[in-house]
């Protein structure tokens, strides 16, 4: 095998973080300073920083392959690694203080955080679909065993093992509809699928089979209903940490999953998989607010709005047209963005003592620490669609591609179901700015000055974006160039 | 400096109240108080060049801003005045002005946020009078409504979340089938989100009805027409003083205004084929709802009933399709800014000092707040439509462009004048006059110098319209007519 085919350059951010989380690993093993820790938590954040670095600035003008062109490295690709490498180094930051105080602060939980990142990227850069799956496994792997980091909860191995079967089942489901994709085309390239695809009859019942099996899965992984059980739970049950770290980042890299099996590889099957993708985001938006209503847990309401949004997420990739996959991305962008600074703000609520994951607990908070309710009030604006946040400008986008693409009862029945999930996040505010504290209001944690001012930057970066929301469009829109 | 203006009148008040959020401690109150005095004197006077430099002979768009802002959405930051908004921003700068002053030491409890809320959104409210971009307007829209959910919430009474809350959500569902009527247009238009451009656009009776109705939601939910009128008393009577008069005195002209911007411009034929309907739900409001504000106990709630009643008179005189009663109309949501503000500032003089809206709290107070009563009475008579104050102007008008249409539709609009007086007076009557029965009543101190100002204003602006409205309508007219005669050609 000759090394210019294997082209190993354009895939030198998931080098390096491989790298450095096996350096990392043994480093652990020789520091026997007072706080072996430490240093590879800088480590870890570095190496992300530096490897976001690698993908932002090195993006190919055009589209490299590598390892035999199992690997693609697009402007697509580098862009969401980019942002999965840098939410998920401020993830990181923000729980430092949280781990610590609950013991959670161990080499061992950044490495399987790098090696998840791996996972997300490989996803992000699969041109073959072994490529895809290896990246999937090696991602969820690695967050099976961070949700059960906390080995002693009883709550937290529940939903690790939930996690785990429903997670199986879905890689199960996934590998099944690739061996019929292989079957039928004979190869797994995804490239030569599509172009086989293509020679085939519309509604042969074979591609039929594979697409709602691909469907299935992907749903399976987004937590779309009615494959959304497995979220609550997880959401709930694992370290705040941990929840943080699975609820921003991942979302990219499943952006990028069906971007190339649904689009890349199955793009002529749209007529197939759009009925079903309508179905399963109008349930999700449905279900997801209006659950989201009765929770009194913060966590677990976010779970529930995380099923919502991927609802929107879905609307902006069914209409099957290039504007609509940028409406997409851009909508997950945005949302990483925010489920990574509302879990900030509860990671650096929580104390040693309290989760501050009860609604309860954000009780009169707009007195006890201004910023943090100014901070999530933000957030709530956002998440719930109203301007000037950039939350609505990814609802926007995505509501206009649906009428383009000639589905207005379908963005009438989402705006109506949006005005149904607006109540839930009002009720944070009301309850962080109207509601009086109680006297045993669980203290303000501590936290250090520049962490706070990280969660405000990218809080704030809703509201800040707003003159160069444009140029954020004009990119999604490049990078969903010839879809 | 007149062609940066609007963005002047819009940026000024809201980078002003981001400003005053720096006296955010309890100390500084004062220093807050009078910051934003000074940015809500400020832009009153910067407003005034808007009417005296506006040109009342063309309909066209004046002191225009215009610059891509999005040109992904091709969103433009696309600003201009014309006949119809210009008053209302006035209006706006106005009302604001007046809030700051009646505010002054009224609220004690986190001063800075409160005056910061209201600066924020004066220049927001100015925004959507100015916005000539679809997607702009929309934007203010509703940013609006965040300073004014978290004013109920935070200033507001006893059950102002439930009050607030539904304040939100009604509007929010209004809006958002709005936007999905927008992104229609903005489809059908070619990429465009200029408003004018939809005016021009050829639309097919189906969709007409469709835009309409989900345009009707926006602006039906926020000028409070029947039946989706039952947040605003809830709204009123929770919300502080303040929070009351711009809701009362801006707000819902907000609605009036989406219509004739929106509503009969882009979908003429809908507004025609729709009119019969609109105009009964309009008599139902004139009429039914005088009788619910008949039988109020606490004063707020009558005033938000008599609005909901008097705004009826607008959406009538929108519909009727001739100059007369859109001039009426026009003067109507003008006026009702003065009456009902002043309305609203008059029954937050009584809270002050009594902590009780309720009518049966008082009784006699004429004998102990002699100026106060006159004031009281002056505004309740315009609110009854006397002649010589501004109420009787935009109801008379009303009431003759709908004789022109339809005898019996203007026989039904004038019972208001009836009904209104009854309920006005009557209040009047059990507040300010009969035997004085309550210890309470009797220790009750007559106008401050500061409260007399702010009536004084509303006063003076009340009977100035009433007894010579040519120079409003002369703002009004050129626009007014050039508005008719776009809504008189099919788009079909």
């Amino acid at each position: 095998m000759m090394l210019e085919s294997l082209n190993i350059m354009a895939a030198l951010p998931e080098i390096l973080i491989s790298v450095m989380a096996c350096l990392i690993l043994m480093y652990r093993l020789y520091d026997k300073s007072c706080c072996p820790n430490f240093m590879p938590f800088v480590m870890s954040v570095s190496s992300l920083i530096l490897a976001g670095l690698l993908a932002l600035l090195g993006r190919p003008e055009e589209a490299q392959f590598a390892f035999n062109d199992a690997y693609i490295a697009d402007s697509m690709s580098s862009v969401i690694k980019a942002f999965i490498a840098f939410i998920t180094a401020a993830v990181f930051i923000y729980g430092a203080r949280y781990n610590a105080e609950r013991g959670y602060f161990k080499t061992e939980f950044y490495v399987l955080g790098l090696f998840g990142v791996v996972g997300m990227m490989v996803m992000a850069s699969s041109a073959h679909l072994l490529t895809l799956y290896v990246g999937l496994e090696l991602f969820s792997l690695s967050l099976y065993a961070l949700v059960a980091f906390y080995r002693d909860s009883r709550v937290a191995s529940e939903a690790a093992i939930k996690y785990f079967i429903l997670g199986g089942l879905a890689s199960a489901i996934l590998l099944y509809a690739m061996s019929l994709l292989y079957g039928l085309s004979g190869s797994l390239q995804i490239d030569t699928i599509a172009t086989q695809l293509a020679a085939l009859e519309s509604d042969n019942l074979g591609v039929s089979l594979a697409v709602v099996l691909v469907v299935v899965g992907l749903a399976f992984k987004l937590g779309a209903v009615p494959f959304h059980m497995w979220v609550p739970d997880v959401y709930q049950g694992s370290p705040t940490s941990v929840t943080a770290y699975l609820a921003a980042a991942p979302k990219i890299a499943a952006f990028a999953m069906v971007i190339r099996l649904l689009v890349d590889t199955l793009q002529v099957q749209h007529i197939t998989w759009q009925p079903m993708l309508i179905i399963l985001a109008l349930a999700s938006v449905a279900l997801g607010n209006i659950v989201a209503i009765a929770q009194t847990n913060i966590k677990r309401m976010l779970a529930y709005s995380t099923i919502s949004h991927m609802g929107f997420f879905l609307f902006g990739i069914l209409s099957g047209t290039a504007a609509g996959y940028s409406a997409a991305l851009f909508y997950v962008l945005i949302y990483a963005v925010m489920s990574a600074g509302a879990f900030g703000v509860i990671l650096l609520l929580s104390d040693k003592q309290t989760e501050s994951e009860r609604i309860i607990d954000f009780k009169g908070l707009s007195q006890r620490s201004p910023l943090m309710a100014f901070l999530m009030l933000v957030l709530m604006f956002s998440m719930a669609g109203i301007p000037p946040f950039a939350g609505f400008f990814a609802k926007m986008s995505v509501i206009l591609s649906l009428i383009q693409g000639d589905l207005v009862w379908v963005a009438i029945v989402a705006v109506l179901l949006a005005v149904i999930g607006a109540y839930y996040y009002l009720r944070i505010i009301k309850t962080m700015y109207f509601d009086v504290p109680d006297d045993n209001a669980p203290p303000v944690a501590n936290n250090h000055w520049a962490i706070k001012a990280l969660l405000a930057v990218n809080i704030l970066a809703l509201l800040f974006i707003l003159p160069w929301i444009g140029n954020m469009l004009d990119m999604t829109q490049f990078l969903m160039l010839g879809k | 400096m007149n062609e940066f203006l609007l963005s002047i009148l819009i940026w000024l008040p809201i980078i002003g109240g981001v400003a005053v959020l720096f006296f955010s401690k309890q100390e500084d109150a004062q220093a807050a108080r009078v910051f934003s005095l000074a940015v809500s004197i400020l832009v009153f006077a910067l407003s005034i060049p808007l009417w005296m430099d506006f040109d009342r002979s063309t309909a066209a768009m004046q002191f225009v801003e215009r610059a891509q802002w999005i040109p992904y959405f091709n969103v433009e930051y696309f600003l201009g005045v014309d006949g119809i908004s210009m008053p209302l921003i006035l209006l706006t700068t106005l009302l604001t002005l007046i809030v700051v002053i009646s505010s002054w030491v009224v609220i004690q409890k986190r001063v800075a946020q409160y005056f910061a809320a209201f600066l924020i959104m004066e220049g927001v409210m100015i925004g959507v009078f100015a916005a000539q971009d679809a997607m702009l307007f929309y934007l203010f829209w509703e940013i609006m409504l965040l300073p004014m959910f978290l004013i109920i919430g935070i200033w507001g009474g006893p059950n102002r979340i439930y009050a607030t809350i539904k304040f939100f959500l009604y509007t929010l569902l209004g809006s958002l089938l709005m936007l999905v009527a927008l992104l229609y247009l903005y489809n059908k238009a070619g990429s465009s989100f200029v408003i004018s451009d939809f005016h021009d656009l050829v639309l097919s009776m189906t969709e007409q009805k469709w835009i309409f109705v989900a345009f009707f939601m926006a602006f039906a939910v926020k000028l409070t027409m029947v039946p989706v009128h039952t947040w605003l008393p809830d709204a009123h009577v929770e919300a502080p003083t303040g929070g009351s008069v711009i809701l009362a005195a801006i707000m819902l002209k907000l609605g009036g205004y989406g219509f004739l911007r929106f509503n009969l411009p882009i979908t003429p034929d809908a507004s025609h084929a729709l009119s019969g309907i609109v105009i009964t739900l309009s008599l139902i409001a004139v009429i039914y709802i005088a009788f619910v504000a008949l039988v109020q106990n606490d004063m707020k709630k009558l005033i938000a009933y008599s609005s909901i009643s008097h705004m009826g008179f607008a959406t009538l005189g929108f519909f009727l399709f001739n100059q007369m009663a859109l001039e009426g109309a026009m003067i109507q949501m003008i006026s009702h800014g003065f009456i009902s503000g002043a309305m609203f500032l008059a029954v937050g003089v009584l809270y002050d000092r009594l902590h009780s809206r309720e009518i049966s709290a008082y009784g006699g107070v004429a004998q102990v707040m002699p100026k106060f009563a006159f004031f009281a009475v002056l505004f309740a008579m315009a609110n009854a439509g006397l002649p010589g104050t501004s109420g009787f102007v935009g109801e008379f008008f009303v009431i003759l462009g709908a004789y022109q249409v339809n005898g019996w539709i203007a026989a039904l609009a004038a019972v208001t004048l009836i009904l209104g007086a009854a309920y006005t007076l009557w209040m009047v009557k059990r507040v300010m006059f009969g035997a004085m029965t309550k210890d309470s009543v009797a220790g009750l101190k007559d106008l401050s110098g500061r409260e007399m100002l702010f009536m004084s204003i509303l006063a003076g602006f009340t009977i100035l319209v009433g007894v010579w409205p040519a120079p409003l309508l002369d703002v009004m007219r050129v626009t007014l007519e050039n508005l008719l005669a776009h809504v008189a050609v099919s788009k079909l």
